[in-house]
């Protein structure tokens, strides 16, 4: 029988499984190539072996700096996702911005517009934190009526989750000094298309983060460099990127991406708009689709979990599709708005399974099954889906994505 | 008196926080706390006696930072380009006729959205049909878009892609004006200008839930 196991059988079982496991490759393989040897290098870079560990691009055709690029997230542990291969989605390809001549200015309903450059953000007082970035648009194939049949990454791969350190806004914002009519933040970037976004600004003045530096290296281009805006647990198309202006004023600008895009129509045929906050998600990385399982045995099965409300609280994993539960284990550091990384031991008897997980968060919310979901919000919602990621794995051990 | 300072951070890293209750860290902290005495004193009569007669210090510790803010003057703001609203405010002078618009549209947005607008490698702009509630909704300019000042903006922004600047205020009139003529929303042969295009009632213009208070922290 299928079962999952404690922690304390797992061990055990481990230790039988390990006598199973190849010798090591530094004892190995009679007649095996001495390895080459090779210099220092000022910036390492993958073993060439692991040089298929991409993100994948999605562009439009005619527009090359339209689109996105995925995650490899099933090729990924821990929870710090690396620069080079964090998400993109960028509306209108990457400025790369001559620093020297980068400045934010913060103008509108304040006392004293001010300009800031980048010498004198680095003088700022910095704050560092891990928190996973999410776009409202990651998962949407789960949307559709048959299950796309792609890998991990390539499916909910428009999240990821790294270091951010930087200057919080809150303390710039009271420099300007704030009219206290204000409500709203219009944030710009300095990209061609000059994204701009309308923001509250009770979240400006509370946890928002001028980010410089990304995994402990100034920002990448394709992340915002030289400045992005970071908001913790929000949707990544507000955390704007080439951050160069804020207007402080007292109503929304109604842009096109906080109208026409990234809200969510509903059955009844209005719509969600400014859903700020990305809910509940879990996914199970290992074994995920197009992996294939070499034979019944022990196996550990192991996912990502967040939420944009806080810390993530439980992790429960199913092999049944749902009708049966167990607590997953998670592993530290469980952070605040950040990925967290849930390990479970799984013993396969070589019979289909059907793989799911669900995280429960501090606040109490709940990953919610695809039809609960689908209940509540129909099919047109296209932002924001969350729901619970079924794995089907076959007799002959093929992991392939299913709805159940 | 020059003395350096040890400043013990209260909150999780969160900047240099002062403890509360040591006015001298207050003043030392710089302008913006200055500029919050000079509020106080500012406030009329009455209110100025309530604030003195209920509240000491404020509660929350004053966060330290450099003050390395540039002022702006209102020249270098007034020549950044305004902030489009839905009322009108920011638009530029200018107004165009939907026929310049169609013949705009064939020269530089046609090759991606469609010759008549039906879309292709970019969105739909002209059409779209049946409600907002039926299965396989059609959320377009016409049937979603809450404001037409957006798609001023939209162009203004970042349309035609390669160079958003190529269009006048002029020519992007006119193709707001070919666009919604085209979806029945403003009369084909009445110049659009700023005052008109925000005054563009959208079909859509109550179909959103706003959702913007739930995000925010906890008061
Ligand atoms: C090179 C291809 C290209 C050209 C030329 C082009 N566009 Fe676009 N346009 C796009 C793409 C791609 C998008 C979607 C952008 C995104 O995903 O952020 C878009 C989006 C838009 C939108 C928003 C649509 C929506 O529903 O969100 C409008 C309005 C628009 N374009 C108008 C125009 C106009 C008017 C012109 C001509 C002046 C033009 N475009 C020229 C590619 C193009």
């Amino acid at each position: 029988m299928s079962e999952f196991l404690d922690r304390r059988a797992f061990l055990q079982a481990g230790l039988r499984w390990s006598l199973v496991m190849p010798a090591l490759p530094g004892l190995a393989a009679e007649g095996a190539p001495a390895p080459q040897s090779t210099g220092f290098s000022n910036y390492g870079q993958p073993a060439p072996s692991e040089r298929h560990v991409i993100r994948l691009i999605g562009s439009n055709p005619r527009m090359p700096g339209n689109g996105v690029s995925w995650t490899p997230l099933e090729a990924l542990e821990g929870i710090l996702t690396p620069s080079g291969l964090h998400f993109e989605r960028h509306h209108n390809g990457i400025p790369e911005i001559d620093p020297q001549h980068f400045a934010l200015l913060i103008h509108g309903m304040v006392q004293q517009p001010l300009r800031f450059d980048l010498t004198d953000l680095l003088r700022y007082p910095r704050q560092s934190r891990a928190l996973f970035l999410e776009c409202g648009g990651n998962s949407n194939a789960g949307w559709h009526a048959e299950p796309m049949q792609k890998p991990v990454g390539a499916f909910h791969g428009l999240v990821s989750c790294s270091e951010w350190t930087g200057v919080p806004l809150r303390l710039l914002l009271a420099e300007a000094g704030i009219d206290p009519r204000a409500r709203w933040v219009i944030a710009t970037g300095a990209d061609t298309a000059a994204t701009e976004v309308s923001l509250p600004l009770a979240k400006l003045q509370d946890d928002a983060l001028l980010a410089l530096y990304q995994n402990g290296e100034r920002l990448r281009l394709e992340n915002g460099y030289p400045l992005r805006l970071i908001l913790p647990g929000w949707e990544g198309v507000r955390q704007i990127k080439w951050l160069t202006r804020l207007e402080v004023t007292d109503r929304p600008a109604m842009s096109r991406n906080e109208t026409a895009q990234y809200t969510q129509l509903l059955p009844d045929g209005r719509a969600r708009q400014f859903d700020f906050v990305m809910g509940p998600k879990s996914l199970i990385t290992s074994p995920s689709h197009g992996q294939r399982l070499p034979g019944a045995g022990l196996y550990e099965v192991s996912g990502l979990a967040w939420s944009g409300h806080g810390a993530v609280a439980a992790v429960d994993v199913s092999q049944d599709g749902g009708r049966h539960w167990v607590p997953a284990r998670l592993e530290a550091p469980v952070l605040d708005r950040c990925f967290t990384r849930f390990r479970a031991a799984w013993q396969w008897d070589g019979t289909p399974a059907v793989l799911q997980s669900r995280v429960r968060d501090q606040l109490g919310n709940l990953q919610p099954g695809r039809a609960a979901l689908i209940a509540e919000r129909g099919r047109n919602g296209y932002f924001h889906y969350n729901a619970v990621v079924s794995w089907a794995v076959d007799g002959d051990g093929a992991v392939r994505h299913v709805y159940a | 008196m020059a003395m350096a300072r040890c400043v013990t951070s209260m909150r999780d890293g969160t900047g240099w926080i002062a403890g509360q209750g040591r006015l001298t860290s207050w003043r030392q902290a710089g302008r913006r706390l200055t500029a919050g005495l000079v509020g106080i004193v500012c406030l009329p009569v009455g209110l100025l006696l309530t604030s003195c007669a209920t509240s000491a210090p404020p509660p929350t510790a004053v966060a330290l930072a450099p003050h390395l803010g540039h002022p702006v003057t209102s020249d270098t703001l007034a020549g950044l380009g305004a902030q489009i609203y839905p009322d009108g405010h920011g638009l530029p002078a200018g107004s165009g006729l939907a026929v310049d618009g169609a013949v705009l549209y064939g020269q530089y947005c046609a090759s991606c959205h469609g010759r008549e607008g039906q879309g292709a490698t970019a969105p739909e702009l002209i059409g779209g049909d049946g409600p907002l509630s039926a299965a396989e909704a059609d959320k377009t300019l016409k049937t979603y878009w809450p404001y037409a000042t957006t798609l001023f903006d939209t162009l203004a922004r970042g349309m035609p892609p390669a160079n958003p600047a190529a269009l006048s205020d002029d020519q992007r009139y006119a193709l707001c004006a070919f666009l919604l003529a085209r979806n029945g929303l403003w009369p084909a042969d009445r110049p659009l200008d700023g005052a008109s295009l925000s005054a563009v009632q959208m079909p859509n213009r109550h179909g959103f839930i706003d959702l913007s208070a739930r995000g925010n922290p906890q008061p």
